[in-house]
């Protein structure tokens, strides 16, 4: 029995595989995810036919109440709020792998079995990155929910504590290999690890979520990987692995396209105070701004043939996707080729403009990577500029001393006519001014995001 | 010591198919990829179904219970949202 069940979870892990590899097109990526849930779904089963199990009607509550939880979430979210979403989703997995590893410590213990060592190691790694994942995707919830403020939570001392906390948390792992049979070294742990959590995502700023969700993405995966080591369930090391990797890869993506270090984003508390470097607002915008109002810019996009949108966080903020859609079709009936340039961290998730213009049925075909959207712009009659900012700013490629030095920008500056979309002339998250909208090619809409899109469509219609 | 050097093979080498494999998912993807891994990562419910469901002790029954409630959320949740989003990319004109 032992031997078909271990079998059926070689089959999940490679479910779990093809899974992801189905991933690498939007075509197979709906049948890749089916996959990766059929085996899951095989786990539960087997997993299920063990014959430890003496109840189920805890095992049912805990899968009815749960699938009830994760149902409503899943069907009811609205597509703007995927990253709190997500972030809420890392925290559960980080959770669950921490109750689990406590619960197989207490077992081991009453069952005065000897525990061997790499078996309580893998158990404090669980209880300390299952703690931080859970309370530190808390916080970015949080966060991203604006319950709390987005913005930098910096004291002084504040990164000497954390030290110390990851010492101290270090210390009751070793405690747990030491003395195994007091298990509450292990809760002592899990508490220090929680207050690490929430410590340590405190001080990252709105615009750097998109590297602490993927970090905390990849902490839930290693968490039920250590959890893996705990039960020596393989199936838990690869599945775990996996998701590990995954959440690494998209940190490394995120940090390279803001030419930030990991270390930078998560201990350098960007946007918490104005850097007095930068050059003031007034020298950079007095007397240059252009402000130009919805009919003008229609009669701009009239013989426009190719046209860029460059959304940022903004376009989910005001839920703009769907009359952007709008616009373009009305400028694609009129001749114009409508391309749209997505910045890797645009939004505050990996791949959330995707999804918010995927919503409003925008082909993935149009979404073009900064790249490929960089290479059209210096051909491209109008770009359009609609909640992002810092992702745009020319400074990034001419001021080595600002805080975005060397980040690769979407190069709209270099389209013939920029039209930027936005409230006011505030800063972004960098906290610097944007020369772009005070060069010569830029003309300014002051509108909230999506009365802007209608105002255009509106004026459009009427040429 | 053996099973654990079998574990540490099994882990050195599934974090180098997930390079290999999530190196190739297109950014455009980047959103479904990180709830749909999400999702993959609840697979902590196999153990949690077994503390669950041996009953050692009251306080085993009580954490297995609540990590098949946080697993359940994360797999069911996963899963569907992932589903949700893809069939949007999915859809043609």
């Amino acid at each position: 029995m032992n031997v078909l069940i271990n079998l059926a979870y070689v089959l999940a892990s490679a479910l779990f595989i093809f899974g992801l590899k189905g991933l690498s097109h939007p075509r197979t990526a709906v049948r890749g995810n089916l996959l990766g849930a059929t085996g899951m779904l095989i786990a539960v089963v087997v997993t299920l036919l063990n014959r430890q199990i003496v109840d189920y009607t805890i095992i049912v509550a805990g899968l009815v109440v749960g699938s009830a939880i994760g149902a409503t979430l899943a069907l009811k979210v609205r597509m703007t709020a995927m990253p709190q979403m997500v972030a809420l989703l890392n925290g559960f997995g980080g959770a669950a792998s921490a109750l689990v590893a406590g619960a197989a410590l207490v077992e081991t213990m009453l069952a005065h079995q000897r525990a061997p060592v790499d078996m309580l190691v893998a158990t404090g790694a669980s209880g300390l990155i299952g703690g931080v994942t859970f309370w530190g995707s808390l916080v970015a919830f949080a966060k991203l929910e604006e319950i709390v403020s987005g913005a930098p939570v910096l004291f002084k001392g504040q990164h000497a504590l954390n030290g110390v906390l990851l010492v101290a948390a270090l210390v009751f792992c070793g405690l747990i290999v030491w003395e195994p049979a007091n298990t509450n070294w292990y809760w002592i742990l899990v508490g220090i690890a929680s207050v690490l959590g929430v410590l340590v995502t405190i001080p990252i700023g709105g615009a750097d979520m998109p590297v602490v969700i993927s970090l905390l993405n990849s902490y839930s995966g290693l968490a039920a990987a250590a959890t893996g080591f705990v039960l020596t369930n393989n199936m838990l090391i690869i599945a775990g692995s996996l998701v590990g990797a995954s959440g690494i890869i998209l940190t490394a993506i995120m940090c390279k396209a803001m030419n930030r270090s990991l270390a930078n984003v998560l201990f350098g508390g960007v946007g918490a105070v104005a850097p007095s470097a930068a050059a003031s607002a007034d020298a950079v915008y007095a007397g240059k701004i252009k402000a130009a109002s919805a009919e003008e810019i229609a009669m701009v996009l009239e013989n426009a043939r190719r046209v860029a949108f460059v959304p940022g966080y903004g376009l989910a903020v005001s839920q703009a996707q769907h009359l952007l859609r709008q616009l373009a079709d009305l400028l694609e009936a009129r001749g114009a080729e409508v391309v749209y340039g997505i910045h890797p961290v645009a939004g505050r998730m990996p791949g959330h403009m995707n999804v918010l213009l995927a919503e409003a049925e925008v082909p993935y075909e149009k979404l073009l990577e900064m790249e490929e959207v960089n290479g059209l712009l210096p051909q491209t009659d109008v770009a359009i500029v609609i909640g992002a900012n810092d992702v745009v700013n020319p400074v990034a490629r001419t001021d080595p001393n600002s805080p975005i030095a060397g980040m690769p920008i979407i190069d709209v500056d270099k389209a013939h006519t920029v039209v930027v979309v936005k409230r006011s002339l505030s800063p972004g998250f960098a906290g610097i001014p944007n020369p772009l909208f005070a060069a010569d090619n830029t003309l300014m809409f002051f509108s909230d995001g999506k009365r802007a899109v209608g105002d255009l469509i509106q004026a459009v219609k009427e040429l | 010591m053996d099973t654990l050097v079998i574990s540490v093979t099994i882990f050195v080498l599934a974090i180098f198919v997930g390079f290999e494999v999530i190196t190739k998912v297109p950014p455009t993807l980047h959103t479904p990829l990180m709830s749909g891994s999400n999702a993959i990562s609840g697979i902590t419910i196999v153990g949690a179904l077994l503390s669950a469901g041996t009953q050692h002790t009251t306080l085993t029954t009580i954490l297995g219970f609540a990590a098949v409630v946080f697993a359940m959320i994360n797999v069911v949740g996963g899963f569907l949202v992932t589903d949700r989003m893809l069939k949007m990319f999915r859809r043609k004109h």
